[in-house]
């Protein structure tokens, strides 16, 4: 057992929270209330190599490993939501199926540019009638000899309106089920692709989350990505590390709720003494610090089992679990410590819960994790 | 032209500095040790300088007089883009002894501009880079504010006591930096830090130098008397209490 | 053995710093049981000179080079030593000001004297000789012994006071030896701000905040501050998003002052400011939330917004002058 982090892991994290406090706080209120997408903050996130930190060196990447992922993660989290569910997308739901299954040519192609945050990546596999059960996948993409020939709807994809390069998910062969689906990647530009509206949101309001409709697009054959038949399990795969950064972002808004909290304590002053000097604040304060804890060890195991070769998808599954409802407890109970200052965006707190919220819905609710789980635990 | 960067490792600005063995030494237990902010700017002056294609400055180097705590903040300074460090492995006595150190390595390892902070932000010494010139009797900028090469000669700006002044300056001199040299100090880059693992980090061993001050102790200031509150709409009260209770006006 | 403080002229005149600094140098010499001596460097007319005999200075030493009006830290250094040698002084003080920071360093390896930058009082010992000092940007306070035979201090403002101590002086002139190549540097232009007050000698700061909301919203930070004869100063958010200049930051990373009276306005707090102007002696804060961090460093609090407090402020003000 070994806890301490390395100088260089230490280095990443303190970037990513130098980057958040510098240059995602300011504007961070006004971009959530008029779901402004962070063009100028995401640009900046894929100079300092956050987009494509898990990327291999020879694609243009970081070649960083997971548990720096997480660090990183959760200081942006910290701070903004909505800019680091781009980077976790762009990050472990396309590079990293990119870097895993793509041919040479589509790394050239399409993982250089997202590693080095040139394009960004979207991931589309939710659909109006199928979220995490991807086998039941409308969309269908028909083999027509020279090319694919795409027809469907997918639904509440992240950065849908603004990513040049889509990871698509598709049946091909209905008929076998899950051993039909492929997965495609393909140019966001081609005929035939249409973006619905913008998706008014809760929380992350600053991420632009749309459906995109497919409608008789061509897909050429070597835009395939990994065997035929093989996408149901790239889809799985890549939700499998998915949730690791979505368990981070969860830790992240918990920490950051906190950490508000915990000074907001100290300030402010009831009955002549600081409300962390309460002890109905000060034990809030102290299962909010236990839990956030937990959470931590939770994603940064999952991320060193995926570091070290061995299987991760039980351990990111209870990590997104768990970080995931930590989220939504703590951050609750900061905007309660905060009183009705907790209620008013100034101070941060509201738009950390609201954002929580979405952290045990999306990449599989945490119903879908408790599935992923037990039937784990059957096997 | 090569640019040598001398760099304090300090407790970070927000840190709660407290004090250990009755008051004798800072206590570093959760203490996240930085680049002295002052030191920071002036590296990033350096980069840029270096990253300009359109003068001649080919290299960076930073130095720190340091034991081996300081080997995380020198790697930051080759991860926001500095191609060499060099520690001078020794407790950092004092001003003169820092100095003197890193007096001795230029000696027998030249650089054109020596650049430091105007201040470390932990003993607020203000002096290692005065002293450095004197060493190497060279010329010193006080409070440089802007640092440029145009047309192949050295452009400076020094603030002074209400206003600044221009300079023209050859190398060698040491720069004594001040905020406004540049407008933020850099956040490494995934590849940056990647990258400064394969960058040396050159550990040399300390001349024979003996330092002429040391703290004996430390102590934290009083608790202030708390805060009176008036009323906006009594500020003449106010005017009252800061002319006859504060004897301030 | 004697105690020699280095008076800087600004134009030919002194400031009440300079004064401060004669008036500690005399302390320190009765302590001492010496001479106090006052060196000045420059072009200063003799009834300028004799202003510092009011402070205690036993003897005046003049270096009335014009080539030495324009202040260099190696020059003056180098003249330094020679009346410091010639003197056999052991003590040399400064003002810790931009000049006194700039000429002790090399002062200190000229004459392998040990220097204490920033000192706050007179020394709490004189064998071993220790002295107090801020670290941290006043977050702490140090004492530093000086191990050395030679001495150097650089007095921090407003830490001492200004002494009277009339006495009768002689002026005496000295003419260093100076080699042509120490004039190296060479000076394109100068530029300075009229009638404006330098905040590091101000008496009294009017320090604004992001509570402003807006660069346009100054004004009546500039109206005080006229009112008062104080320099502006602000917060470090306020010249990083380059409402106002650089020179103007006050805190842990930017100015450190010690004025009488600081007015912070629509300023929080944080730690880092406050370590900026924790040595003022008095502090007024105004700001519209009550539970804001700088209420509890101040001596006097306003809870009100600053676009209506300031100008009835300065209203009052002027009314009363």
């Amino acid at each position: 057992m070994n806890f301490e982090l390395t100088e260089e892991q230490e280095m990443i994290r303190d970037a990513a929270r130098d980057f958040a406090q510098r240059e995602l706080l300011p504007g961070v209120i006004e971009r959530d209330e008029n779901a402004i997408y962070p063009k100028e903050q995401v640009k900046r996130l894929g100079e300092l190599g956050f987009l494509g930190m898990l990327v291999g060196t020879e694609y243009d990447g970081g070649g960083m490993d997971t548990v720096s992922y997480v660090l990183a993660m959760e200081e942006i989290s910290k701070v903004d939501a909505s800019v680091s569910v781009i980077m976790s997308v762009n990050n472990s739901l396309v590079c990293w199926g990119v870097q895993k299954y793509g041919s040479e040519a589509q790394k050239e192609e399409f993982l250089k540019p997202m590693a080095r945050g040139d394009k960004i990546g979207a991931f589309l596999l939710s659909e109006p009638e199928a979220g995490s059960d991807a086998t039941s996948q409308r969309t269908t993409a028909v083999d027509m000899g020279d090319h694919y020939l795409v027809n469907g709807i997918k639904n509440w994809i992240t950065s849908g309106g603004t990513a040049s390069t889509y990871l698509l998910i598709a049946h091909t062969h209905p008929e076998k089920k899950h051993h039909g689906i492929n997965a495609f990647l393909i140019d966001s530009n081609l005929e035939g692709i249409s973006v619905g509206p913008h998706e008014n949101k809760m929380g992350m309001r600053a991420s632009d989350t749309h459906s995109v409709m497919f409608n008789n697009v061509k897909i050429p054959k070597e835009n395939r990505l990994g065997e035929d038949g093989q996408g149901f399990k790239i889809a799985m795969k890549s939700l499998e590390g998915g949730r690791i950064g979505i368990a981070s972002q969860a830790l992240g808004l918990a920490s950051g709720a906190y950490e508000l909290a915990l000074q907001y304590a100290q300030e402010r002053k009831t009955f002549g003494k600081e409300i962390i000097k309460h002890q109905a604040i000060a034990f809030k304060l102290a299962d909010m610090a236990v839990e956030i804890e937990a959470a931590r060890y939770f994603c940064l195991k999952a991320a060193w089992l995926k570091d070290q070769g061995k299987p991760y998808g039980q351990a990111s599954a209870m990590a997104k679990l768990y970080a995931a409802e930590t989220a939504m407890k703590v951050t609750t109970e900061a905007v309660q410590i905060h009183g009705g200052n907790g209620y008013v965006k100034e101070y941060h707190v509201e738009r950390l819960m609201r954002e929580a919220k979405l952290t045990q819905i999306y990449e599989g609710t945490s119903e879908i994790q408790k599935i992923v789980i037990s039937r784990g635990l059957l096997a | 032209m090569k640019i040598l960067v001398c760099i304090s490792n300090v407790p970070d600005t927000t840190t709660k500095i407290k004090f250990a063995n009755n008051n004798t030494q800072v206590d570093d237990a959760g203490v996240q040790w930085i680049i002295n902010p002052w030191d920071e700017l002036a590296l990033t002056r350096a980069i840029e300088l270096k990253e300009d294609s359109s003068n001649s400055f080919d290299e960076v180097c930073v130095v720190n007089v340091g034991l081996a705590k300081s080997d995380a903040t020198l790697r930051k300074a080759l991860a926001i883009g500095a191609d060499k460090a060099i520690r001078i492995d020794a407790e950092p006595l004092d001003a003169y002894f820092v100095a003197g150190q890193i007096a001795d390595y230029i000696k027998n390892n030249p650089f054109d501009i020596v650049l430091s902070g105007i201040e470390s932000s932990d003993y607020n010494g203000s002096s290692v880079g005065g002293m450095l010139s004197e060493f190497l009797d060279c010329p010193a900028i006080s409070s440089m504010t802007k640092l440029e090469v145009d047309n192949g000669e050295i452009i400076i700006h020094r603030a002074i006591p209400g206003g600044k002044q221009v300079l023209e300056l050859q190398a060698p001199f040491v720069g004594i930096v001040q905020k406004g040299i540049t407008n933020e100090p850099r956040i490494p880059a995934m590849r940056g830090i990647m990258m400064a693992r394969k960058k040396p980090l050159e550990v040399v061993s300390p001349v024979d130098l003996k330092a002429l001050s040391h703290i004996v102790e430390f102590e934290l200031p009083q608790a202030k008397a708390s805060c009176r509150m008036i009323s906006e709409e009594r500020l003449e009260a106010l005017v009252d209490l800061l002319k006859s209770e504060a004897k301030v006006l | 053995m004697s105690v020699i403080a280095f008076a800087k002229n600004w134009d030919g005149k002194f400031k009440k710093s300079t004064y401060e600094l004669v008036s500690y140098a005399k302390d320190l010499a009765s302590r001492l049981n010496t001479q106090t001596l006052i060196l000045s460097i420059g072009e200063v007319e003799e009834t300028e000179l004799e202003k510092l005999a009011q402070y205690g200075a036993d003897k005046i030493i003049s270096v009335e080079d014009s080539r030495l009006n324009i202040l260099s830290s190696r020059i003056y250094a180098e003249v330094i030593s020679q009346v410091v040698n010639k003197e056999e002084a052991s003590l040399v003080v400064l003002s810790d000001n931009n000049s006194g920071k700039a000429i002790s360093p090399r002062l200190s390896v000229k004459l392998q004297a040990g220097l204490a930058a920033a000192v706050l009082d007179v020394p709490k010992s004189l064998d071993p000789f220790i002295v107090k000092k801020q670290v941290f940007s006043g977050k702490a306070f140090a004492f530093v012994q000086i191990d050395s035979d030679k001495k150097i201090l650089t007095l921090s403002k407003n830490s001492f006071g200004i002494k009277e101590n009339v006495v009768s002086v002689n002026i005496e002139k000295f003419s260093p030896e100076l080699s042509d190549d120490i004039f190296k540097i060479k000076v394109r232009s100068t530029e300075s701000a009229e009638n404006k007050v330098i905040l590091a000698d101000a008496d009294i700061v009017v320090s604004a905040g992001r509570g402003m909301k807006s660069a346009d919203n100054w004004q009546p930070v500039e109206d005080l501050a006229s009112a008062l004869g104080a320099a502006t100063a602000c917060s470090r958010p306020v010249s990083d998003d380059g409402w106002r200049g650089h020179e103007e930051h006050v805190g842990q990373t930017g100015k450190v002052v010690a004025p009488n009276l600081y007015f912070a306005v629509g300023i929080s707090g944080a730690i880092q400011h406050v370590a900026g102007i924790s040595r003022s002696k008095c502090i007024v804060a105004i700001n519209t939330d009550p539970e804001a961090p700088i209420f509890s460093v101040a001596d006097y609090g306003v809870v009100g917004d600053a676009m209506s407090v300031l100008p009835k402020l300065t209203s009052i003000i002027n009314s009363g002058e």
